[in-house]
Protein backbone atom coordinates (compact mmCIF):
# COMPACT_ATOMS: atom_id res chain seq x y z
CA UNK A 1 0.00 0.00 0.00
CA UNK A 2 2.43 2.20 1.03
CA UNK A 3 4.50 1.62 -2.33
CA UNK A 4 1.49 2.05 -3.93
CA UNK A 5 1.11 5.50 -2.65
CA UNK A 6 4.56 6.93 -3.64
CA UNK A 7 4.14 5.72 -6.79
CA UNK A 8 0.56 7.34 -7.55
CA UNK A 9 2.53 10.33 -5.52
CA UNK A 10 5.14 10.48 -8.10
CA UNK A 11 2.86 10.12 -11.10
CA UNK A 12 0.42 12.62 -10.03
CA UNK A 13 3.65 14.98 -9.71
CA UNK A 14 4.85 14.15 -12.88
CA UNK A 15 1.42 15.11 -14.63
CA UNK A 16 1.45 18.42 -12.48
CA UNK A 17 5.36 19.48 -13.46
CA UNK A 18 4.08 18.61 -17.21
CA UNK A 19 0.99 21.10 -17.03
CA UNK A 20 3.33 23.85 -15.20
CA UNK A 21 5.93 24.08 -17.60
CA UNK A 22 3.73 23.71 -20.44
CA UNK A 23 2.17 26.66 -19.18
CA UNK A 24 4.74 28.43 -18.27
CA UNK A 25 6.65 28.33 -21.28
CA UNK A 26 3.09 28.64 -23.94
CA UNK A 27 2.66 32.06 -21.93
CA UNK A 28 6.68 33.19 -22.44
CA UNK A 29 7.03 35.46 -25.74
CA UNK A 30 8.74 33.29 -28.44
CA UNK A 31 7.71 30.39 -25.84
CA UNK A 32 6.60 26.71 -26.72
CA UNK A 33 4.05 26.22 -29.77
CA UNK A 34 0.48 25.50 -28.12
CA UNK A 35 0.16 22.94 -30.73
CA UNK A 36 3.17 20.94 -30.15
CA UNK A 37 3.66 21.30 -26.58
CA UNK A 38 -0.16 19.86 -25.33
CA UNK A 39 -1.40 19.65 -21.65
CA UNK A 40 -2.16 16.35 -19.85
CA UNK A 41 -6.21 17.56 -20.01
CA UNK A 42 -5.77 17.96 -23.92
CA UNK A 43 -4.39 14.25 -23.92
CA UNK A 44 -7.64 12.88 -21.39
CA UNK A 45 -10.10 14.58 -23.54
CA UNK A 46 -8.87 13.01 -26.91
CA UNK A 47 -8.55 9.67 -25.08
CA UNK A 48 -11.97 9.92 -23.87
CA UNK A 49 -13.14 11.02 -27.39
CA UNK A 50 -11.18 7.93 -28.48
CA UNK A 51 -13.22 5.84 -26.61
CA UNK A 52 -16.75 7.10 -26.60
CA UNK A 53 -16.22 7.18 -30.40
CA UNK A 54 -14.84 3.49 -30.60
CA UNK A 55 -11.48 4.43 -32.45
CA UNK A 56 -9.38 3.28 -29.61
CA UNK A 57 -11.05 -0.21 -29.49
CA UNK A 58 -10.91 -0.60 -32.70
CA UNK A 59 -7.71 0.23 -33.49
CA UNK A 60 -6.54 -1.60 -30.19
CA UNK A 61 -8.52 -4.64 -31.22
CA UNK A 62 -7.05 -4.85 -34.73
CA UNK A 63 -3.43 -4.21 -33.18
CA UNK A 64 -4.47 -7.21 -30.37
CA UNK A 65 -5.22 -9.22 -33.28
CA UNK A 66 -2.15 -9.36 -35.25
CA UNK A 67 -0.14 -9.66 -32.10
CA UNK A 68 -1.85 -12.31 -30.63
CA UNK A 69 -2.33 -14.51 -33.86
CA UNK A 70 1.20 -14.16 -35.39
CA UNK A 71 2.31 -14.41 -31.38
CA UNK A 72 1.08 -17.94 -31.51
CA UNK A 73 2.19 -18.94 -34.87
CA UNK A 74 5.35 -18.13 -33.70
CA UNK A 75 5.33 -19.68 -30.73
CA UNK A 76 3.42 -23.13 -32.45
CA UNK A 77 6.43 -23.37 -35.00
CA UNK A 78 9.28 -21.96 -32.99
CA UNK A 79 9.07 -24.53 -29.72
CA UNK A 80 9.25 -27.81 -31.58
CA UNK A 81 11.82 -25.98 -34.01
CA UNK A 82 13.79 -25.33 -30.31
CA UNK A 83 12.98 -28.96 -29.28
CA UNK A 84 14.45 -30.25 -32.74
CA UNK A 85 17.42 -28.38 -32.52
CA UNK A 86 18.64 -28.85 -28.84
CA UNK A 87 17.93 -33.21 -29.85
CA UNK A 88 19.77 -33.64 -33.16
CA UNK A 89 23.16 -32.43 -34.09
CA UNK A 90 21.82 -32.07 -37.83
CA UNK A 91 18.70 -30.06 -36.46
CA UNK A 92 20.91 -27.74 -34.80
CA UNK A 93 23.83 -26.82 -37.32
CA UNK A 94 20.95 -26.30 -39.86
CA UNK A 95 17.97 -24.50 -38.52
CA UNK A 96 19.69 -23.72 -34.94
CA UNK A 97 22.81 -21.36 -37.17
CA UNK A 98 19.45 -20.14 -39.26
CA UNK A 99 18.01 -19.22 -36.11
CA UNK A 100 21.06 -17.79 -33.95
CA UNK A 101 21.77 -15.14 -37.17
CA UNK A 102 18.12 -13.94 -38.24
CA UNK A 103 17.80 -13.56 -34.32
CA UNK A 104 20.24 -10.56 -34.58
CA UNK A 105 18.31 -9.48 -37.27
CA UNK A 106 16.58 -5.98 -36.15
CA UNK A 107 12.79 -7.77 -36.58
CA UNK A 108 11.56 -4.27 -38.11
CA UNK A 109 14.03 -5.05 -41.13
CA UNK A 110 11.44 -7.62 -42.09
CA UNK A 111 8.79 -5.08 -42.83
CA UNK A 112 10.04 -3.84 -46.17
CA UNK A 113 10.43 -7.45 -47.59
CA UNK A 114 7.22 -8.62 -45.91
CA UNK A 115 5.25 -5.61 -48.04
CA UNK A 116 7.29 -6.91 -51.40
CA UNK A 117 6.25 -10.34 -50.48
CA UNK A 118 2.72 -10.10 -49.52
CA UNK A 119 1.78 -5.86 -50.14
CA UNK A 120 -0.11 -4.00 -47.65
CA UNK A 121 -1.99 -6.62 -46.36
CA UNK A 122 -2.91 -8.27 -42.91
CA UNK A 123 -0.26 -10.97 -44.09
CA UNK A 124 2.77 -8.92 -44.24
CA UNK A 125 1.64 -7.40 -40.54
CA UNK A 126 1.33 -11.41 -39.52
CA UNK A 127 4.64 -11.94 -41.01
CA UNK A 128 6.33 -9.40 -39.54
CA UNK A 129 5.29 -10.73 -35.96
CA UNK A 130 5.82 -13.86 -36.47
CA UNK A 131 9.26 -12.98 -37.79
CA UNK A 132 9.98 -10.93 -34.49
CA UNK A 133 9.29 -13.63 -32.59
CA UNK A 134 9.89 -16.85 -34.12
CA UNK A 135 13.86 -17.00 -33.15
CA UNK A 136 14.27 -16.21 -29.86
CA UNK A 137 11.20 -18.68 -29.05
CA UNK A 138 13.62 -20.96 -30.69
CA UNK A 139 16.81 -20.13 -29.20
CA UNK A 140 15.53 -19.84 -26.03
CA UNK A 141 13.86 -23.76 -26.10
CA UNK A 142 16.73 -24.51 -27.39
CA UNK A 143 19.09 -23.02 -24.56
CA UNK A 144 16.58 -24.53 -21.86
CA UNK A 145 16.75 -28.10 -23.22
CA UNK A 146 20.28 -28.03 -22.94
CA UNK A 147 20.48 -26.45 -19.51
CA UNK A 148 17.90 -29.41 -17.97
CA UNK A 149 20.20 -31.80 -16.22
CA UNK A 150 20.58 -35.22 -17.61
CA UNK A 151 20.34 -36.48 -14.08
CA UNK A 152 16.43 -35.46 -14.39
CA UNK A 153 16.10 -37.48 -17.70
CA UNK A 154 18.02 -40.64 -16.01
CA UNK A 155 15.83 -40.47 -13.59
CA UNK A 156 12.69 -39.98 -15.04
CA UNK A 157 13.99 -43.52 -17.34
CA UNK A 158 14.56 -45.70 -14.20
CA UNK A 159 10.86 -44.91 -13.57
CA UNK A 160 9.88 -45.90 -16.70
CA UNK A 161 9.83 -43.36 -18.74
CA UNK A 162 10.04 -42.89 -22.16
CA UNK A 163 10.55 -40.52 -25.26
CA UNK A 164 8.00 -38.92 -25.68
CA UNK A 165 6.67 -38.97 -22.18
CA UNK A 166 10.63 -37.71 -21.20
CA UNK A 167 9.72 -35.10 -23.28
CA UNK A 168 6.42 -33.75 -22.32
CA UNK A 169 6.73 -34.69 -18.79
CA UNK A 170 10.51 -33.70 -17.56
CA UNK A 171 12.43 -32.36 -20.49
CA UNK A 172 9.66 -29.27 -21.41
CA UNK A 173 8.98 -28.61 -17.41
CA UNK A 174 12.42 -28.38 -16.41
CA UNK A 175 13.29 -25.93 -19.34
CA UNK A 176 10.02 -23.97 -18.47
CA UNK A 177 12.06 -20.81 -16.93
CA UNK A 178 14.22 -20.49 -20.08
CA UNK A 179 11.04 -20.95 -22.30
CA UNK A 180 9.18 -18.36 -20.46
CA UNK A 181 12.20 -15.99 -20.41
CA UNK A 182 12.07 -16.58 -24.54
CA UNK A 183 8.82 -16.21 -24.65
CA UNK A 184 8.78 -13.05 -23.02
CA UNK A 185 11.76 -11.94 -25.09
CA UNK A 186 10.08 -12.96 -28.35
CA UNK A 187 6.81 -11.14 -26.73
CA UNK A 188 8.86 -7.61 -26.65
CA UNK A 189 10.36 -8.02 -30.57
CA UNK A 190 7.05 -9.01 -31.70
CA UNK A 191 5.38 -5.90 -30.04
CA UNK A 192 8.03 -3.55 -31.13
CA UNK A 193 8.26 -4.68 -34.66
CA UNK A 194 4.39 -4.59 -35.32
CA UNK A 195 4.73 -1.23 -33.55
CA UNK A 196 7.32 -0.07 -36.34
CA UNK A 197 5.50 -1.98 -39.21
CA UNK A 198 2.38 -0.24 -38.16
CA UNK A 199 3.74 3.07 -38.54
CA UNK A 200 5.77 2.57 -41.42
CA UNK A 201 2.88 1.52 -43.76
CA UNK A 202 -0.81 1.96 -43.64
CA UNK A 203 -2.78 -1.04 -44.24
CA UNK A 204 -6.00 -0.62 -45.87
CA UNK A 205 -7.64 -3.80 -43.70
CA UNK A 206 -7.54 -2.25 -40.45
CA UNK A 207 -6.34 0.44 -38.68
CA UNK A 208 -4.34 -0.19 -36.04
CA UNK A 209 -2.71 1.78 -32.96
CA UNK A 210 0.79 2.21 -34.85
CA UNK A 211 -1.28 3.78 -37.52
CA UNK A 212 -3.62 5.84 -35.15
CA UNK A 213 0.05 7.26 -33.95
CA UNK A 214 1.03 8.46 -37.58
CA UNK A 215 -2.04 9.74 -38.36
CA UNK A 216 -1.65 12.17 -35.06
CA UNK A 217 1.29 13.19 -36.89
CA UNK A 218 0.09 13.57 -39.83
CA UNK A 219 -2.37 16.15 -38.50
CA UNK A 220 -0.07 17.62 -36.23
CA UNK A 221 -2.51 16.52 -33.40
CA UNK A 222 0.26 16.20 -30.65
CA UNK A 223 -3.03 14.95 -28.02
CA UNK A 224 -3.74 12.04 -30.29
CA UNK A 225 0.69 11.46 -30.40
CA UNK A 226 0.67 11.15 -26.89
CA UNK A 227 -2.47 9.35 -25.97
CA UNK A 228 -1.64 6.76 -28.42
CA UNK A 229 1.87 6.53 -26.99
CA UNK A 230 0.25 5.78 -23.43
CA UNK A 231 -2.30 3.59 -24.37
CA UNK A 232 0.55 1.66 -25.94
CA UNK A 233 2.25 1.58 -22.70
CA UNK A 234 -0.63 0.28 -21.26
CA UNK A 235 -1.24 -2.61 -23.48
CA UNK A 236 2.48 -3.39 -23.03
CA UNK A 237 2.20 -3.68 -18.84
CA UNK A 238 -1.42 -5.48 -18.92
CA UNK A 239 0.03 -8.11 -21.86
CA UNK A 240 2.92 -8.61 -19.44
CA UNK A 241 0.75 -9.24 -16.43
CA UNK A 242 -1.82 -11.50 -18.27
CA UNK A 243 0.02 -13.32 -19.98
CA UNK A 244 3.37 -13.88 -17.94
CA UNK A 245 2.95 -12.99 -14.42
CA UNK A 246 1.42 -16.58 -13.85
CA UNK A 247 4.01 -18.50 -14.91
CA UNK A 248 6.36 -16.47 -13.28
CA UNK A 249 4.65 -16.73 -10.20
CA UNK A 250 4.35 -20.33 -10.69
CA UNK A 251 8.54 -20.74 -11.04
CA UNK A 252 8.92 -18.51 -8.38
CA UNK A 253 7.09 -20.57 -5.93
CA UNK A 254 8.19 -24.27 -6.86
CA UNK A 255 11.53 -23.19 -7.60
CA UNK A 256 12.15 -20.64 -5.13
CA UNK A 257 13.75 -18.31 -7.60
CA UNK A 258 14.22 -14.49 -7.57
CA UNK A 259 11.60 -12.51 -5.36
CA UNK A 260 9.81 -14.78 -2.57
CA UNK B 1 -4.43 -54.38 -8.60
CA UNK B 2 -5.61 -53.58 -5.52
CA UNK B 3 -3.90 -51.23 -3.27
CA UNK B 4 -3.11 -54.03 -0.28
CA UNK B 5 -1.53 -55.81 -3.10
CA UNK B 6 0.73 -53.25 -4.21
CA UNK B 7 1.68 -52.05 -0.45
CA UNK B 8 2.45 -55.50 -0.23
CA UNK B 9 6.22 -56.65 0.78
CA UNK B 10 7.24 -58.36 -2.47
CA UNK B 11 10.11 -60.81 -2.79
CA UNK B 12 13.59 -59.32 -3.63
CA UNK B 13 15.41 -60.46 -6.76
CA UNK B 14 18.64 -62.53 -7.13
CA UNK B 15 21.34 -59.96 -9.29
CA UNK B 16 23.94 -61.36 -11.12
CA UNK B 17 26.84 -60.00 -12.64
CA UNK B 18 28.58 -61.93 -14.98
CA UNK B 19 31.93 -61.09 -16.52
CA UNK B 20 31.07 -57.15 -17.38
CA UNK B 21 33.27 -54.83 -18.99
CA UNK B 22 33.05 -51.54 -20.24
CA UNK B 23 35.11 -48.69 -21.41
CA UNK B 24 34.51 -45.02 -22.69
CA UNK B 25 36.33 -42.27 -23.78
CA UNK B 26 36.81 -39.21 -21.69
CA UNK B 27 36.20 -35.64 -23.66
CA UNK B 28 39.91 -35.30 -23.93
CA UNK B 29 39.75 -38.68 -26.05
CA UNK B 30 41.34 -40.91 -23.39
CA UNK B 31 40.39 -44.32 -23.05
CA UNK B 32 38.86 -45.20 -19.46
CA UNK B 33 38.67 -48.97 -18.64
CA UNK B 34 35.69 -48.52 -16.33
CA UNK B 35 35.37 -52.34 -15.65
CA UNK B 36 37.34 -54.78 -16.02
CA UNK B 37 35.76 -58.47 -16.10
CA UNK B 38 34.11 -57.72 -13.33
CA UNK B 39 31.70 -61.04 -11.44
CA UNK B 40 29.27 -60.42 -8.83
CA UNK B 41 26.42 -62.24 -7.32
CA UNK B 42 23.69 -60.81 -4.85
CA UNK B 43 21.21 -62.91 -3.28
CA UNK B 44 17.66 -61.95 -2.72
CA UNK B 45 17.32 -59.52 0.16
CA UNK B 46 21.32 -58.69 0.38
CA UNK B 47 22.53 -55.63 1.25
CA UNK B 48 25.81 -55.38 -0.45
CA UNK B 49 28.03 -52.16 -0.50
CA UNK B 50 30.37 -51.48 -3.06
CA UNK B 51 33.70 -49.01 -2.15
CA UNK B 52 36.84 -47.53 -3.43
CA UNK B 53 38.42 -44.90 -4.84
CA UNK B 54 36.81 -42.52 -7.11
CA UNK B 55 37.42 -44.07 -11.02
CA UNK B 56 37.15 -47.53 -9.80
CA UNK B 57 34.24 -48.25 -11.56
CA UNK B 58 31.20 -48.95 -8.87
CA UNK B 59 29.05 -46.24 -10.04
CA UNK B 60 29.35 -47.20 -13.72
CA UNK B 61 28.94 -51.37 -12.27
CA UNK B 62 25.39 -49.73 -10.94
CA UNK B 63 24.11 -47.76 -13.82
CA UNK B 64 24.56 -51.07 -15.78
CA UNK B 65 22.52 -52.84 -13.33
CA UNK B 66 19.90 -50.26 -13.31
CA UNK B 67 19.70 -50.63 -17.25
CA UNK B 68 21.07 -47.17 -17.46
CA UNK B 69 23.78 -48.25 -19.57
CA UNK B 70 25.07 -50.91 -21.74
CA UNK B 71 28.32 -53.46 -20.78
CA UNK B 72 30.91 -53.56 -23.71
CA UNK B 73 31.00 -57.62 -22.62
CA UNK B 74 29.37 -59.80 -20.11
CA UNK B 75 25.66 -59.17 -18.86
CA UNK B 76 23.65 -58.59 -16.13
CA UNK B 77 21.01 -61.02 -14.72
CA UNK B 78 18.02 -59.85 -12.37
CA UNK B 79 16.14 -62.80 -11.43
CA UNK B 80 17.91 -65.19 -14.38
CA UNK B 81 16.50 -62.36 -17.04
CA UNK B 82 19.14 -60.69 -18.46
CA UNK B 83 18.93 -56.43 -17.56
CA UNK B 84 18.59 -54.36 -21.58
CA UNK B 85 17.00 -51.24 -20.16
CA UNK B 86 15.64 -49.60 -17.01
CA UNK B 87 12.85 -51.18 -15.51
CA UNK B 88 10.18 -50.67 -12.58
CA UNK B 89 11.91 -53.74 -10.59
CA UNK B 90 15.14 -51.82 -10.17
CA UNK B 91 14.96 -48.16 -8.26
CA UNK B 92 17.72 -45.63 -8.53
CA UNK B 93 18.72 -43.38 -5.99
CA UNK B 94 21.01 -40.74 -6.73
CA UNK B 95 23.60 -38.57 -5.15
CA UNK B 96 21.77 -35.22 -5.93
CA UNK B 97 18.50 -36.17 -4.59
CA UNK B 98 17.33 -35.44 -8.64
CA UNK B 99 13.78 -34.63 -7.41
CA UNK B 100 11.67 -32.53 -10.33
CA UNK B 101 11.70 -28.53 -8.99
CA UNK B 102 8.33 -28.40 -11.08
CA UNK B 103 6.44 -30.60 -9.08
CA UNK B 104 5.89 -31.19 -5.29
CA UNK B 105 6.58 -33.57 -2.73
CA UNK B 106 3.58 -35.47 -3.66
CA UNK B 107 3.99 -35.47 -6.89
CA UNK B 108 7.29 -36.53 -7.15
CA UNK B 109 6.59 -39.83 -5.65
CA UNK B 110 3.49 -39.84 -7.54
CA UNK B 111 5.98 -39.31 -10.53
CA UNK B 112 6.87 -43.25 -10.85
CA UNK B 113 3.69 -44.69 -9.86
CA UNK B 114 1.42 -42.82 -12.31
CA UNK B 115 3.63 -44.85 -14.91
CA UNK B 116 2.63 -48.01 -13.40
CA UNK B 117 -0.34 -49.85 -15.20
CA UNK B 118 -3.11 -51.51 -13.42
CA UNK B 119 -3.48 -49.02 -10.75
CA UNK B 120 -6.33 -46.64 -9.94
CA UNK B 121 -5.69 -43.33 -9.57
CA UNK B 122 -6.73 -42.54 -5.85
CA UNK B 123 -4.90 -45.72 -4.97
CA UNK B 124 -1.85 -44.33 -6.63
CA UNK B 125 -2.45 -41.32 -4.23
CA UNK B 126 -2.94 -43.75 -1.06
CA UNK B 127 0.38 -45.13 -2.10
CA UNK B 128 2.51 -42.09 -2.44
CA UNK B 129 0.72 -41.38 0.62
CA UNK B 130 2.28 -44.62 2.13
CA UNK B 131 5.67 -43.88 1.50
CA UNK B 132 6.10 -40.33 2.47
CA UNK B 133 5.11 -41.17 5.36
CA UNK B 134 7.33 -44.00 5.93
CA UNK B 135 10.47 -41.65 5.06
CA UNK B 136 8.89 -39.48 7.86
CA UNK B 137 7.50 -36.61 5.47
CA UNK B 138 3.85 -36.49 5.66
CA UNK B 139 3.64 -32.90 7.07
CA UNK B 140 5.72 -31.92 4.01
CA UNK B 141 3.73 -34.17 1.20
CA UNK B 142 2.52 -30.62 -0.53
CA UNK B 143 5.60 -28.81 0.00
CA UNK B 144 8.00 -27.71 -2.90
CA UNK B 145 11.41 -29.04 -3.64
CA UNK B 146 13.09 -26.29 -2.95
CA UNK B 147 12.14 -25.45 0.75
CA UNK B 148 13.24 -29.05 1.81
CA UNK B 149 16.86 -29.66 3.82
CA UNK B 150 19.12 -31.89 2.04
CA UNK B 151 18.17 -34.86 3.96
CA UNK B 152 14.31 -34.40 3.46
CA UNK B 153 15.34 -34.48 0.24
CA UNK B 154 16.79 -37.56 0.01
CA UNK B 155 14.38 -39.18 2.06
CA UNK B 156 11.77 -37.67 -0.77
CA UNK B 157 13.92 -39.50 -3.52
CA UNK B 158 13.90 -42.59 -1.61
CA UNK B 159 10.07 -42.30 -1.46
CA UNK B 160 9.81 -42.03 -4.81
CA UNK B 161 11.99 -44.92 -5.35
CA UNK B 162 10.37 -47.03 -2.70
CA UNK B 163 7.31 -46.38 -4.48
CA UNK B 164 6.69 -48.02 -7.54
CA UNK B 165 7.48 -51.49 -4.93
CA UNK B 166 10.77 -52.42 -6.43
CA UNK B 167 12.69 -55.43 -5.96
CA UNK B 168 15.91 -53.90 -5.92
CA UNK B 169 17.32 -50.74 -4.50
CA UNK B 170 20.33 -49.33 -6.92
CA UNK B 171 21.52 -46.33 -4.27
CA UNK B 172 24.75 -44.66 -5.83
CA UNK B 173 26.15 -42.19 -2.89
CA UNK B 174 22.71 -41.08 -1.71
CA UNK B 175 24.15 -39.51 1.36
CA UNK B 176 27.45 -37.97 0.31
CA UNK B 177 26.51 -34.49 0.25
CA UNK B 178 24.78 -34.37 3.45
CA UNK B 179 26.36 -33.61 7.06
CA UNK B 180 27.41 -36.23 9.62
CA UNK B 181 24.23 -35.90 11.88
CA UNK B 182 21.73 -36.05 9.08
CA UNK B 183 23.05 -38.97 7.75
CA UNK B 184 23.42 -40.88 10.79
CA UNK B 185 19.45 -40.40 10.74
CA UNK B 186 19.35 -41.99 7.83
CA UNK B 187 21.73 -44.98 8.33
CA UNK B 188 19.21 -45.62 10.70
CA UNK B 189 16.46 -45.52 8.91
CA UNK B 190 17.48 -46.86 5.54
CA UNK B 191 18.19 -50.32 7.78
CA UNK B 192 14.67 -50.30 9.19
CA UNK B 193 13.35 -49.47 5.34
CA UNK B 194 15.34 -52.22 4.26
CA UNK B 195 14.58 -54.97 7.10
CA UNK B 196 10.40 -53.77 6.65
CA UNK B 197 10.38 -53.75 2.86
CA UNK B 198 12.89 -56.21 1.91
CA UNK B 199 14.32 -54.71 -0.89
CA UNK B 200 17.94 -56.58 -2.38
CA UNK B 201 20.17 -53.35 -2.02
CA UNK B 202 23.12 -52.54 -3.78
CA UNK B 203 24.94 -49.12 -2.03
CA UNK B 204 28.07 -47.56 -4.03
CA UNK B 205 29.84 -45.47 -1.45
CA UNK B 206 33.71 -44.39 -1.29
CA UNK B 207 32.91 -44.14 2.94
CA UNK B 208 34.40 -46.95 4.36
CA UNK B 209 32.15 -46.52 7.78
CA UNK B 210 29.61 -45.69 5.92
CA UNK B 211 29.80 -49.37 4.03
CA UNK B 212 30.34 -51.06 7.17
CA UNK B 213 27.23 -49.50 9.11
CA UNK B 214 24.82 -50.40 6.12
CA UNK B 215 26.37 -53.59 4.37
CA UNK B 216 26.02 -57.45 4.96
CA UNK B 217 28.84 -57.57 2.34
CA UNK B 218 31.25 -55.22 1.42
CA UNK B 219 32.99 -55.14 -2.20
CA UNK B 220 36.26 -53.73 -2.44
CA UNK B 221 36.89 -52.02 -6.01
CA UNK B 222 40.23 -50.40 -7.46
CA UNK B 223 40.61 -48.11 -10.58
CA UNK B 224 42.53 -48.36 -13.58
CA UNK B 225 41.11 -51.00 -14.79
CA UNK B 226 38.00 -51.16 -12.32
CA UNK B 227 37.93 -54.47 -10.65
CA UNK B 228 37.28 -56.24 -7.44
CA UNK B 229 39.99 -57.12 -4.87
CA UNK B 230 38.22 -58.47 -2.16
CA UNK B 231 35.29 -59.00 -0.17
CA UNK B 232 34.42 -58.24 3.22
CA UNK B 233 31.24 -60.11 5.26
CA UNK B 234 30.07 -57.68 8.03
CA UNK B 235 28.93 -59.69 10.96
CA UNK B 236 27.21 -57.16 12.61
CA UNK B 237 24.08 -57.05 15.01
CA UNK B 238 20.91 -54.43 13.48
CA UNK B 239 20.52 -51.89 14.01
CA UNK B 240 24.20 -50.65 13.54
CA UNK B 241 25.32 -47.61 15.61
CA UNK B 242 28.34 -46.35 13.20
CA UNK B 243 30.03 -45.01 16.10
CA UNK B 244 30.27 -48.53 17.44
CA UNK B 245 33.94 -49.38 18.16
CA UNK B 246 33.14 -53.25 16.47
CA UNK B 247 32.19 -51.47 13.76
CA UNK B 248 35.42 -49.31 13.69
CA UNK B 249 37.53 -52.57 13.57
CA UNK B 250 36.18 -53.71 10.25
CA UNK B 251 36.35 -50.23 8.92
CA UNK B 252 40.05 -49.55 10.03
CA UNK B 253 40.63 -53.15 8.23
CA UNK B 254 38.82 -52.97 5.33
CA UNK B 255 40.75 -48.79 5.14
CA UNK B 256 44.22 -50.71 5.24
CA UNK B 257 43.12 -53.05 2.13
CA UNK B 258 42.02 -50.19 0.30
CA UNK B 259 45.03 -47.93 0.97
CA UNK B 260 47.14 -50.85 -0.27
CA UNK B 261 45.67 -51.17 -3.39
CA UNK B 262 45.94 -47.28 -3.70
CA UNK B 263 48.91 -47.14 -3.23
CA UNK B 264 50.78 -50.22 -5.08
CA UNK B 265 49.14 -48.41 -7.76
CA UNK B 266 50.37 -45.48 -7.35
CA UNK B 267 54.08 -47.02 -6.95
CA UNK B 268 53.45 -48.95 -10.12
Amino acid sequence: MRRFIISALFFALLVFAWHEIVTIKVAQKNGWSPVLAVQPQEVGVYLWGAVKDGTLWQASLVTMRRLVIGYIIGIVIGLPLGLLTARWKFCEDTIGVLALGLQTLPSVCWVPLALLWFGQSESAMLFVVIMGSLWSVVIATDNGVRNVPPIYARAARTMGSKRLHTWVKVILPASLPFIVSGMKQGWAFAWRSLMAAEIYVAILTGVGLGQLLQYGRDLNAMDQVIGIMFVIVVIGLLADKIMFSPWEKFMHRRWGTGRS
Amino acid sequence: MSLNEELQVIAPSKLSVEKVSKRFRTSRHEEVHALDNVSLQVGEGDFVCLVGPSGCGKSTLLSIIAGLEKPDTGHVLSDGKPVTEPGRDRMVMFQESALFPWLDVMNNVLFGLKLKPGLKNSDRREVARFYIKLVGLEKFAHSNIHELSGGMKQRVALARALAPNPRVLLMDEPFAALDALTREQLYGDIQKIWEARKKTIVFVTHNVREAVCLGNRVILFSPHPGRIREEFSIDLPRPRDINSVELAGYSSEITRALKGYVNKEASE
